[in-house]
């Protein structure tokens, strides 16, 4: 048979075109989304293929997975936007396995009527993102609901990674004794979204911190492969995130307020919001806890990385059954840091 | 920041600490009522009791709006959101606070209902402009710092013309509940306070002056103190001293924003708009009269209760329930039996752990290891 000529086909409008039901159908119109949008974005060998899943080797180790669903609100903000987010946040989790990520699937639920310009914009940024983090995106999912039954756009993100021999981290590894690291200032991420949120009325000059963290881990690793916990504390902070290592690994912990980073455009945000900085989240910081002794070469190596410039050592791990995390403030008193009670709200007065 | 890091200062702390510690008689008791959720969130967010001596016991006061909400009144809320299909405008604070039958603002939302965060009374204003085919109903709480604007936003819906707007008034005031704690005072189930921390926002609104009788008649010394924790710091110190001296006196320790006649436009625009209640029920202390504000009679168009013909239905406490005690200083947290087990912040039963700022739920988030200290931790 000899081919016929190939049928003209509209290009998508990707100045004031919207997505509709078909772009999710299963039809020609879902086929030149993903070719057009997600192909020519995420291009690697794997999607080329065009199969339904991704086929790759992995290097020999433990093998590690995660996933991590995406709805944040605004899209875009400063510092980054849900795309990048999606990216940074799954190969995060990977890292705090002590792993190296190896590839990332996406998979998205696009709501009717949401702005295809927008989601260029996201799916640019996601694909920046994983090749600045050097993983691909090797495989995805596409599916479109009915206006009103989604935000615009939901991602979800899966990350598959390998730690090597004689690197386990792990939430229930804190022993006393062990010396309590965070990598940066504390609370931007959660602050620039909030201060971009509708009717807040102020505006700062603070960018969220997304970043993927696993250059940063795989440097510390190497200094000291038997660093006991990692751990990114997005929701719930900081607070929460000790208090679910002190349970996991049934300790206490102490932390010096002062010892703690944060920014003074965040600390003047949560004064005027009535919220607490260790309750604000993070996408581009990790908290990491070792023995004693290995403190200061972990300490000096994540000082030495762009990611973990501003690092300090903010408290020790200490026996208690009652599995409390504490604080010395500046002031000079001690109180408990508890995990957040529902949802982080302002106080009116 | 500049402007707040002077107050938090902990060299000074440490200055005030010894000199409160050399000047209290470690022989008797100094019991002092901080009225405002301001100042136990100060206390407890940096740890002061470490700060004071033992002689030194700060009872926490029940100034905080959401705790002493009742729960027929926030009943109300729901009912006006779920039923009457209002948009309800409200601050976040009260999103999560239980009501009857497991429900709360939050929960009412899941069921459909229209319940809108606002930053302030002028929020909802914009929300009735904006949805002019809609009923909105501003929930409107809190202490005489909050009035002021609720007063604004009734001004401006009515200089708008608006009709699709209302308020539904819970707001309350700091004295008649001051004397209320002081009334039962000397009795059987008398109040065990020495003297008071008195409000700061609050006393930027109404003044000084309204404590005076505090001192003068009750013999209670009252120290109006900023919400930093130095200010408390000082404040004790001033207390410690009037009560080894004999004298009770008020004295003003937040004299950068008080003073003693207080913001007079702002207390004209409350008193255009609104009128003292009878008597309104609290939250762990019942009754109190003329202790609450409603809108007056010619601004009854903007009122919900009238509009949508609220008659609150009163909701008892848990009996086990020891808010009372608690606010009276009569009782810690942790002697309540509720306390830490069945009443948590996540599912609070008395109004004082409802937020962060009541006296159980600060001792809860803020304090408890305290409860556990000499059994392994440091």
């Amino acid at each position: 048979m000899r081919p016929l000529r190939p049928a003209v086909v509209r290009p998508l409008d990707f100045d004031s075109g919207c997505v509709d039901l078909s772009h999710g159908a299963g039809g020609r119109a879902m086929a030149q989304l993903i070719e057009a949008l997600f192909l020519a974005h995420f291009d690697n060998e794997a999607l080329r293929q065009r199969n339904d899943q991704a086929v790759f080797d992995v290097p020999t180790g433990r093998l590690v997975m995660a996933t991590d669903a995406h709805v944040v609100s605004p899209l875009f903000f400063p510092g980054g936007d849900i795309g990048s987010l999606a990216v940074h946040g799954t190969l995060n989790d990977v890292a705090m396995a002590g792993a190296r990520p190896v590839s990332l699937a996406a998979s998205f639920v696009l709501e009717e009527g949401f702005p295809l310009a927008d989601l260029r914009r996201i799916v640019r940024s996601m694909a920046q993102a994983s090749r600045d983090a050097g993983v691909p995106i090797v495989t995805g999912d596409t599916k479109v609901v009915e206006r009103g039954k989604g935000d615009g756009v939901f991602i979800t993100t899966t990350g598959v990674g390998v730690a090597r021999e004689g690197v386990a981290p792990s939430g229930d590894r804190a022993r006393p004794g062990d010396a309590i690291l965070c990598s940066g200032t504390i609370g931007d991420h959660g602050v620039a979204v909030m201060a971009q949120r509708e009717h807040l009325g102020f505006s700062t000059t603070l960018e969220s911190d997304t970043a993927a963290l696993h250059p940063l881990v795989e440097a510390m690793v190497q200094a000291v492969p038997d660093v006991h916990v990692l751990r990114d504390p997005t929701r719930g902070g900081v607070a929460a995130t000790l208090n679910e290592i002190a349970q996991q690994s049934k300790v206490g912990m102490l932390l010096r307020e002062d010892a703690i980073a944060v920014r003074r455009e965040v600390r003047a945000a949560c004064e005027l919001l009535g919220l607490d900085p260790l309750h604000v989240a993070n996408e581009g910081k990790l908290i990491a806890v070792c023995a004693p002794e290995h403190a200061e070469a972990l300490l000096a190596v994540m000082r030495a990385h762009p990611l973990g410039r501003e690092a300090s050592r903010i408290g020790a791990v200490h026996e208690d059954p009652n599995c409390f995390v504490q604080l010395e403030t500046s002031f000079g008193g001690r109180r408990m840091v508890d995990w957040l009670a529902g949802e982080q709200l302002p106080r009116i007065c | 920041m500049r402007y707040v890091d002077e107050f938090r200062d902990g060299a000074t702390a440490r200055g005030l600490s010894s000199a409160i510690a050399r000047e209290a008689d470690p022989a008797r008791r100094y019991h002092l009522m901080e009225f405002c959720g301001g100042h136990t969130h100060a206390i407890s967010r940096y740890g002061l009791a470490d700060l004071l001596p033992g002689s030194v016991h700060l009872i926490h006061g029940p100034g905080c709006p959401v705790c002493v909400l009742p729960i027929g009144r926030l009943d109300d809320a729901i009912t006006l959101a779920l039923e009457h299909r209002v948009i309800l405008a409200t601050y976040a604070d009260c999103l999560r606070v239980p009501a009857s039958r497991g429900l709360s603002l939050t929960k009412a939302r899941a069921l459909g209902a229209d319940v809108r965060a606002v930053y302030s009374s002028a929020d909802a204003v914009t929300l009735a402009r904006a949805n002019p085919g809609r009923e909105v109903v501003f929930f409107a709480i809190g202490f005489e710092t909050t009035t002021p604007p609720t007063a604004v936003a009734v001004l401006e819906a009515r200089r708008l013309g608006l009709t699709n707007f209302s308020v539904f008034c819970n707001h309350v005031l700091t004295p008649p509940a001051m004397a209320h704690l002081l009334a039962s005072d000397g009795g059987g189930g008398g109040a065990r306070i020495d003297g008071f921390i008195g409000p700061a926002h609050v006393s930027v609104v109404i003044g000084s002056a309204p404590y005076e009788p505090f001192a003068r008649v009750n013999g209670k010394p009252v120290v109006i103190a900023g919400f930093e924790p130095l200010d408390v710091m000082q404040a004790v110190l001033m207390l410690v001293r009037q009560l080894n001296a004999g004298r009770a006196a008020l004295e003003n320790q937040f004299t950068r924003a008080v003073t003693p006649s207080g913001n007079v436009k702002a207390q004209a625009l409350v008193a255009q708009v609104f009128e003292p209640r009878e008597t309104f029920e609290w939250r762990g202390l019942g009754a109190v009269p003329r202790s609450a504000l409603r809108l007056r009679e010619a601004f009854r168009a903007f009122d919900a209760e009238a509009r949508f013909a609220i008659s609150t239905t009163p909701v008892a406490d848990h009996k086990a329930c020891e808010c009372g005690a608690i606010l009276r200083g009569l009782k810690r947290p942790q002697d309540c039996k509720l306390f830490a087990t069945v009443c948590t912040p996540e599912n609070p039963k008395g109004s004082c752990m409802v937020s962060s700022e009541g006296a159980c739920a600060a001792h809860y988030t803020y304090g408890r290891f305290r409860d556990a200290l000499g059994a392994g931790a440091p």
